[in-house]
């Protein structure tokens, strides 16, 4: 009995950080959502009146920023751990930047979707394409909102913040939201262009 | 928010060494009582505005239920509170429409939701499971608010020009897409949808919080299959919330882009007066999937807290460890998983193919095994044990007995082929209030007469629980039990007249009855409301930590516990929380060490 319970308690201390356990359980809960509104795509491809959509080329620009934000915040990290906090800044604010510019390109992919008449009438590829990738680059911006915060904690806290928690976290999400992206992008080219 | 409660907020894994610190701390008005972050002030505050939504949406079943009963008589003191929707004191049909919409909105997510799941997963938790408070007491705090300013925005839409949305509280497009279709489809419905994505957003932070905390914070030797049942069963109702809110919002998103925007997701070949309409290609029954795949998952959502607070709740009163510990576990899980694998049977008649619809059938009947399970354990729990009639114990009775009524008429209900005929009727209303509305309000009740004394650290009054319970039961059973009757004759729901029809002129009288009845358990409530308001102030107090004799954790904690809720070491648990009645003792604590000689259970 004994034996069990100090069993027990070493699996408490190898637990993961609660605040983790709650992104990977919101991240499950995201998927559900995504889940929902392209399983709504695939139903709605079936019916009379659904036209496809032909993705602008400046989405395959925008997979690339993406995927290089990927590699800096992924490098962010590695600086924190190694206590290199100006490192660490430089590569957050590249991060940033790079999820910035990511919404900026799928801003122009949205424009340049509209000149070829993919309007929210109708009610075909296209007009999921707005929602979904709205939707996408409504939680880049979450994820940017957070990396804003973490940045100006390395500037403003007076106190030296040596828990890579909060910033696991951020790079956790980023890579979720990444991976979503590639996700809604095959997704796409597969059932978006038929 | 003073220091030692951020001490273990920020590292809530250590908190087991800051016990010396959680002393008595000074806390303002607004950090204690409004923004807290303490998850037993977080429940009260869901609970009472629970309680607060519960009256209002009482309310309006009570006005509905008037036109229904007497379709032909004025009520001048209608037009005085409501002017144009009651008109020379008659209801109109589009306020009928808004106060059944509002009914069911109210009810179903605001009281039965947050009321019950909300209150209880947040006093529950972290009392029974050994944890100083939630894994992230500011999202805790956060659920509380966006579900408080969700409630503010619905409230809002009952006070527009317009009025608030009328469009049923499933919220089917087109109707509820087209503002031409009438005037609870304009900013009604908007605010409808933006109250509930706030609601969504409140009950995935909480969900979130519930599960992490029940994962990962349990005190030392506080196993899984040591865990009481309500936690178990709020594990489960998180679960269920977390996956299938958001597709609810999925579809409410569509069904903005449709009012707003001119898309086309749900929206076909519609003519609406005399008007055509450019959109083309839409699918209206896509929405009822998208619905639905959260609608039924939601009945368990509310469905399972009860289930797991009236386990607890018999097993103490009758003095007896709780039949099937791990039956009950499974049947948990196998309801939750087959939450959702079941939610077009509420679309048998809506074009389905029939082929489907058999798959359907079959999935849902299945569900009678587990809740089968469930009323079978519940009853050997209670059978030949020395119960204690408390009002908690008989709400957790009624509440067994409502579960079995209810549930024999979803048999009636889950196949498709009776479906035909039963399907929007009277019969519906019957089975989906009693097995869901009333006797989940009933589980709830229950929980509120049973832990009222840890969360407030006074009694409620018993003999007006006993009166409470009487006219409740008595007047649940009177109000849906001819609802049957009514709707197998083939009465639909959802009318405001049916005087129409010379066929069902016989249930006049019925209908009257059933409106009275009604109001009188309507006026019923008000006692236990009173009940709990001054008992807060001025209820017994109570004198010993454990007044009910229970095992369980949350009575370890002193009388009126602070933040933090144990002064000292958070106990540890050496065995699981039902031994009741064991060895010659009334009942063993899951604090108490097993003893050498002990027998097994």
């Amino acid at each position: 009995m004994i034996k069990k319970i100090e069993m027990e308690n070493n699996a408490i201390t190898k637990k993961m950080h609660p605040s983790k356990f709650t992104l990977w359980v919101a991240m499950g809960s995201l998927v559900m959502m995504f889940a929902g509104l392209t399983s709504a795509f695939i139903v709605k491809s079936n019916q009379t009146g659904w036209k496809p959509v032909t993705l602008p080329s400046v989405f395959w620009t925008s997979t690339v920023v993406i995927l290089l934000s990927s590699g800096t915040i992924f490098l962010a990290l590695r600086s924190f751990k190694e206590r290199n906090i100006a490192g660490y800044r430089l590569l957050m604010i590249a991060t940033l930047l790079l999820g910035v510019a990511f919404i900026g390109l799928q801003w122009v992919g949205f424009e340049k979707l509209w000149e070829q008449q993919v309007t929210f009438k109708g009610s075909g590829a296209g007009q999921f394409l707005y929602v979904i990738f709205g939707f996408h680059a409504l939680h880049v911006a979450g994820g940017i909102l957070a990396l804003l915060v973490l940045v100006t904690k390395t500037f403003v806290e007076k106190v030296k913040i040596y828990s890579s928690v909060p910033t696991e976290i951020a790079v956790t999400y980023w890579h979720f939201v990444d991976l979503l992206w590639i996700y809604l992008l095959i997704f796409f080219l597969v059932f978006g262009q038929r | 928010m003073s220091e030692t409660t951020t001490v273990h907020i920020a590292d809530a894994k250590h908190a087991t060494t800051h016990h010396e610190e959680h002393g008595h701390h000074q806390q303002s008005f607004i950090s204690k009582y409004i923004f807290s972050m303490d998850h037993k002030t977080i429940g009260k505050q869901f609970l009472i505005t629970g309680i607060v939504w519960a009256v209002i949406g009482g309310l309006f079943s009570v006005i509905f239920r008037l036109q229904l009963g007497y379709p032909d008589t004025t009520f001048p003191i209608l037009e005085t509170f409501f002017g144009k929707w009651a008109k020379g004191g008659q209801i109109q049909p589009e306020f009928y429409y808004s106060l059944v919409t509002m009914h069911g909105t109210i009810l179903v997510f605001f009281v039965l939701t947050a009321g019950l799941s909300g209150t209880f997963a947040n006093i529950l938790i972290p009392l029974q499971i050994g944890a100083r408070d939630m894994a992230s007491p500011f999202l805790n705090m956060l659920s509380y608010w966006f579900f408080f300013i969700a409630g503010i925005v619905m409230a809002s839409s009952i006070f527009v020009q317009t009025g608030p949305a009328s469009s049923g509280w499933t919220m089917y497009p087109p109707l509820s897409a087209l503002r031409q279709a009438g005037d609870g489809q304009k900013i009604g419905t908007d605010l409808w949808l933006i109250s509930m994505a706030l609601f969504i957003i409140s009950s995935l932070l909480g969900g979130l919080n519930y599960i992490t905390t029940i994962l990962n914070m349990r005190t030392k030797g506080m196993s899984m299959t040591r865990l009481p049942l309500p936690i178990w069963a709020m594990f489960f109702t998180a679960v269920l919330g977390v996956l299938s809110f958001p597709v609810l919002l999925s579809g409410a998103i569509l069904l903005l882009f449709d009012r707003n925007l001119g898309t086309s997701f749900y929206l076909s070949d519609i003519v609406i007066n005399g008007e055509i309409l450019p959109n083309e290609g839409g699918s209206a029954i896509l929405y009822q999937h998208l619905f639905w795949f959260l609608g039924h998952p939601e009945v368990y959502i509310i469905l399972l807290p009860a289930m797991g607070m009236v386990s607890e709740i018999l097993s103490v009163n009758s003095r007896k460890p709780i039949f099937g510990y791990m039956a009950m576990l499974g049947s948990l899980f196998a309801i939750a998983i087959l939450a959702f694998l079941v939610w077009a049977h509420h679309m048998f008649v809506a074009g389905l193919n029939p082929f489907l619809g058999s798959v359907f059938v079959l999935l849902t009947l299945l569900i009678a095994v587990p809740s089968a399970i469930k009323v079978f354990n519940w009853l050997t729990t209670i059978w030949r044990g020395n119960i204690r009639f408390t009002p908690a114990a008989l709400f957790a009775i009624g509440f067994v007995s409502l579960f079995i009524s209810g549930g024999l008429t979803g048999i009636f209900l889950g196949n498709s082929t009776i479906d035909i005929h039963l399907h929007d009727t009277m019969f519906v209303v019957a089975h989906f209030h009693i097995v869901m509305g009333v006797a989940s309000m009933f589980g709830m009740l229950a929980g509120v007469y049973h832990w009222f004394p840890k969360m407030y650290g006074r009694y409620l009054n018993n003999t007006l629980g006993y009166i409470h319970f009487w006219v409740t039961i008595v007047g649940a059973y009177l109000t849906f039990w001819p609802m049957h009757y009514q709707g197998l004759a083939g009465v639909p729901r959802r009318y405001l007249d049916k005087s129409g029809w010379v066929n069902f002129n016989q249930f006049g009288e019925l209908d009257k009855f059933i409106t009275v009845v009604s109001m009188i358990v309507f006026v019923a409530q008000f006692i236990f409301i009173i009940n709990f308001f001054y008992s807060i102030y001025k209820g017994r107090k109570v004198r010993t930590a454990n007044p009910w004799g229970a095992n369980t954790l949350e009575w370890t904690t002193p009388i009126n516990p602070g933040h933090g809720n144990w002064e000292g070491d958070i106990p540890e648990v050496h065995r699981w929380p039902y031994d009741y009645g064991k060895d010659g003792r009334e009942f063993i604590p899951q604090t108490e060490p097993v003893g050498a000689s002990e027998s097994k259970h």
